[in-house]
C-alpha cells in the first residue's frame, strides 16, 4: 500500500507535481499514466525519497521510506533502464544491491533467471541491449521479493515477446497480492495490464479509477454505415430520428445506434449497405481528450494529434474492432481506389468485403487515405 | 564491446511461492524470505563488492604502486651510481617524488569511486536500497580509505626499506619511519577521501578531478608567481606552506625552515579539510536531488 497525500514538487517557477493525493493498492495492477513531462518520474523519484518533494508526504506501508532498514524487501523499484555501473557484471551489479539489504546471495542467480538473464550474469552491462538493460532493472526490483513494485515505462525497449512476458508477470505479482505500479504514456499498454488506474496532467491528478469504469465512460461506441444510395439512407436515418454524422468515403457515423436497429431499419427500406459495423473510439483517443489540455510538449506538424473522432492514426492501438471488421485492413478494397500498389495483384474491383491476404504493407496503402 | 548473446526468455514468468496466488490475498503480500535487519556493516560489504568489482579500481591503484615504486627505485638507484650517495640526511624523504605523483591516481579513484554512481544512474539504485545517506556516504569513505591506506602503507615500507639498503645514509629514526610510512599513507588516503568528497559535491568526475588537481598544483604555482612581489609576501607565504605539496614535504621534513605546519601537523591539518568537506557533501547528498 502507498499513501501519496498533497504531494507537490517545483523547480524554480515550474511546478513539476501539483497538490497530488492518491493511494496505490495490493491485489491489483495500477497504471499511472500520463503525457511526457506530466510528472510521473518526478512523482515516482519522490515515492522512493529520491527527491525531497517541495511539499506533502509519501507512505509505504504507513512509513516513510527513509524508515526502511531494508527497502529492498518492501518495495522494489524499475527506475530507468541501466541505473547500473556499465562496467560491472550483471551479477556484481545485483550482489552490491542484495548485501545492502542483507538478501542471501542465492537470491541474485535466481532472480537472474527468472528474467532470462542467467547466460550473460557474468557479462559486464554496458554491452546489454536496452530490453536486457531493462530484465536486470526488473531482476532489481524483484531482488528481495517485496510487497510493493514500481516499474517506469516497463515495456520501453522490450520485444514484443519481452512485452508479453512483463504483462503476465505483472499480472501474476498483483496476483499475489502484492501492489504493482505501472508507469506508461501509452493506454494502449495500461489497457491490457492495469486494472485502476491513475491518470495525471501537468502534475495535478486528472483522474483515479478502474479500468473499468474508464473504458465505459470514455469510449464513445458508434456505428458505422456505408451504402451505395447515400442520399436515400440520409433521408431515411433522418426520418428515423438518428443523427448522422459525415466521415470520409462516403461513410456515415451515428452515435449511441446499435448495428441491430440499423440493420433492420435498413431491411425495412429496401437498402443496400456496403458497410454496417459497430465502432468504439480507442482509449487512446479518450486518454489524449483527457490530456489535451495538459500536454506540455505539443508537436506541430500537420495537426494529426487532435483529439478529433475517427481512428487516429499510427498509435498502434487497435479500436477494439467489432466483429467482422479490421480496422487495420479498411473498408476493403474499392473500385479505382488508387493505383493498383497493393500486396500482389489483389482482389478484383468490386468484390467488396473481401480482405487483402498480406494486408496493406506499411506506407503503400493506407486505407483511409484511398480516395 | 560485443553485444552478450539475447537471453532466452522464460515462456512464462517463474515467479516462486506461486501457490499462494490462488485466491488473491487482498491482505497483501509476505515474502518467504526472512528480513534480518541490514545494519553498517552490510552496507560496507554492498561497497566492498562495489569498489572491488570495476576495473578502475585495479588501474589507478595499480599505477599508483607503480609510481611509488618506479619513482622511489630511480632516484634511489640514479643517486647511488653517480655518487656514494646522501651521506648527512636520511634517505626516506626520497620517497616524496613517487607519493606526490601517484596521488593523482589517489585522486582520480576518490572522485570516481562516487561520480561513477552519479554518472551512471547507479547512485538512484544505491540510495532506493540504503535510503540513508550517512550510512551510503560513510561505507563508501571507509571502503576507499582502508583500501588506499592499506595498499599505500605496504608500498611506502617496501620502497623506505628499498632506499635504505640501496643508499648508506644515517639510519632513519622510528619517528620518521612511522611519518613516511603510516603518516603519509594516511595523508594520501585523507587527500584521497577529501576528493570523494569533492566528487559528492560536484558529481561529475572530470569536473571534480580538474578541481582537486587545481587545489593541488596551483597554490605552490601561484606562490612562485608572486616570488618578485615584496608586498605580497604574506600570502606568498601562506600559499606555499599550506599547499598540499609542501604539507606532503613536511611529512618527511622541513626543508624549508619556514614557520609553516610540519610533521604529523600537516595531517592534523588535512584531516581538518577533509572533515569540513565531507560535511558539505553529506549536506548536499541529503539536500539535493538524486
Amino acid at each position: 500500500m502507498i499513501e501519496i497525500e498533497r504531494l507537490t514538487k517545483r523547480y524554480g517557477r515550474k511546478l513539476a507535481v501539483d497538490d497530488l493525493s492518491f493511494q496505490v493498492r495490493p491485489g491489483v495492477v495500477t497504471g499511472f499514466l500520463g503525457p511526457n513531462g506530466a510528472g510521473k518520474s518526478t512523482t515516482m523519484r519522490m515515492m522512493l525519497d529520491l527527491d525531497n518533494p517541495t511539499g506533502g508526504s509519501v507512505r509505504i506501508d504507513g512509513r516513510h521510506y527513509r524508515e526502511l532498514a531494508e527497502p529492498l524487501k518492501h518495495i522494489g523499484a524499475l527506475l530507468e533502464a541501466k541505473s547500473m555501473h556499465g562496467g560491472r557484471t550483471a551479477y556484481n551489479n545485483l550482489l552490491c544491491l542484495a548485501q545492502s539489504n542483507r538478501i542471501p546471495a542465492s537470491r541474485v542467480s535466481e532472480v537472474l533467471e527468472m528474467v532470462g538473464l542467467t547466460a550473460v550474469a557474468k557479462k559486464k552491462t554496458k554491452g546489454f541491449s536496452l530490453g536486457m538493460g531493462q530484465r536486470l532493472g526488473i531482476a532489481s526490483a524483484l531482488l528481495g521479493d517485496p510487497e510493493i513494485l514500481m516499474f517506469d515505462e516497463p515495456v520501453n525497449g522490450l520485444d514484443p515477446e519481452g512485452i508479453h512476458w512483463i504483462r503476465n508477470l505483472m499480472k501474476a505479482l498483483a496476483h499475489e497480492g502484492r501492489t504493482v505500479f505501472v508507469s506508461s504514456h501509452l493506454m494502449s499498454e495500461m489497457a491490457l495490464t492495469a486494472d485502476h488506474l491513475i491518470v495525471i496532467g501537468q502534475g495535478r491528478l486528472l483522474a483515479d479509477t478502474s479500468m473499468a469504469e474508464f473504458i465505459h465512460e470514455n469510449s464513445r461506441s458508434f456505428a458505422r454505415l456505408r451504402s451505395p444510395d447515400r442520399e436515400r439512407l440520409r433521408d431515411v436515418l433522418h426520418a428515423a430520428g438518428f443523427t448522422a454524422v459525415e466521415a470520409a468515403d462516403g461513410v456515415l457515423e451515428i452515435d449511441g445506434a446499435t448495428t441491430e436497429e440499423l440493420g433492420e431499419l435498413a431491411a425495412r427500406e429496401g437498402l443496400v449497405l456496403h458497410e454496417l459495423s459497430a465502432q468504439r473510439a480507442s482509449l487512446e483517443e479518450a486518454f489524449m481528450r483527457m490530456t489535451a489540455q495538459s500536454v506540455e510538449y505539443h508537436a506541430h506538424s500537420n495537426g494529426a494529434h487532435g483529439p478529433g473522432p475517427g481512428p487516429v492514426q499510427g498509435w498502434g492501438q487497435p479500436q477494439r474492432p467489432a466483429p467482422g471488421h479490421l480496422p487495420g485492413a479498411g473498408p476493403g478494397p474499392e473500385p479505382g481506389s488508387g493505383p493498383a500498389s497493393g500486396p500482389g495483384p489483389g482482389p478484383a474491383p468490386g468484390t467488396g468485403g473481401g480482405l487483402p491476404a498480406a494486408g496493406p504493407r506499411w506506407g503503400e496503402r493506407r486505407p483511409d487515405e484511398g480516395a | 564491446m560485443t553485444t552478450p548473446p539475447i537471453p532466452s526468455t522464460p515462456s512464462t514468468p517463474s515467479i516462486p511461492y506461486q501457490q499462494r496466488a490462488e485466491g488473491a490475498p487482498a491482505d497483501g503480500y509476505t515474502s518467504p524470505i526472512p528480513v534480518r535487519r541490514a545494519h553498517f556493516g552490510d552496507a560496507l560489504l554492498a561497497e566492498w563488492t562495489k569498489i572491488r568489482s570495476v576495473r578502475s579500481t585495479l588501474w589507478t591503484l595499480g599505477v599508483m604502486v607503480a609510481l611509488m615504486l618506479g619513482l622511489g627505485l630511480f632516484i634511489a638507484l640514479s643517486l647511488a651510481w653517480t655518487d656514494s650517495g646522501y651521506p648527512e640526511q636520511t634517505v626516506l624523504p626520497l620517497g616524496f617524488f613517487g607519493v606526490m605523483l601517484s596521488s593523482i591516481c589517489v585522486i582520480t579513484l576518490g572522485v570516481i569511486t562516487m561520480t561513477s554512481e552519479f554518472g551512471t544512474g547507479l547512485v538512484r539504485t544505491t540510495l532506493t536500497a540504503c535510503p540513508s545517506r550517512t550510512r551510503v556516504l560513510g561505507a563508501k569513505s571507509v571502503v576507499y580509505f582502508a583500501l588506499v591506506f592499506v595498499i599505500s602503507l605496504m608500498t611506502t615500507t617496501l620502497v623506505g626499506a628499498l632506499q635504505t639498503s640501496i643508499l648508506n645514509g644515517p639510519p632513519p629514526t622510528g619517528n620518521e619511519w612511522l611519518q613516511a610510512t603510516v603518516g603519509v599513507s594516511l595523508f594520501l588516503a585523507t587527500l584521497g577521501l577529501f576528493a570523494l568528497a569533492i566528487g559528492t559535491l560536484i558529481r561529475h568526475s572530470a569536473g571534480a578531478v580538474t578541481i582537486m588537481i587545481g587545489l593541488v598544483l596551483l597554490p605552490p604555482v601561484l606562490g612562485l608567481f608572486m616570488a618578485g612581489s615584496p608586498w605580497l609576501g604574506p600570502v606568498r607565504d601562506f600559499l606555499y606552506q599550506y599547499s598540499i605539496p609542501m604539507l606532503l614535504v613536511s611529512l618527511y621534513e622541513n626543508p624549508t625552515g619556514l614557520p609553516g605546519p610540519s610533521g604529523w601537523w600537516s595531517l592534523w591539518l588535512m584531516i581538518a579539510a577533509t572533515a569540513a568537506a565531507m560535511a558539505g557533501a553529506l549536506w548536499s547528498l541529503h539536500r539535493r536531488d538524486a
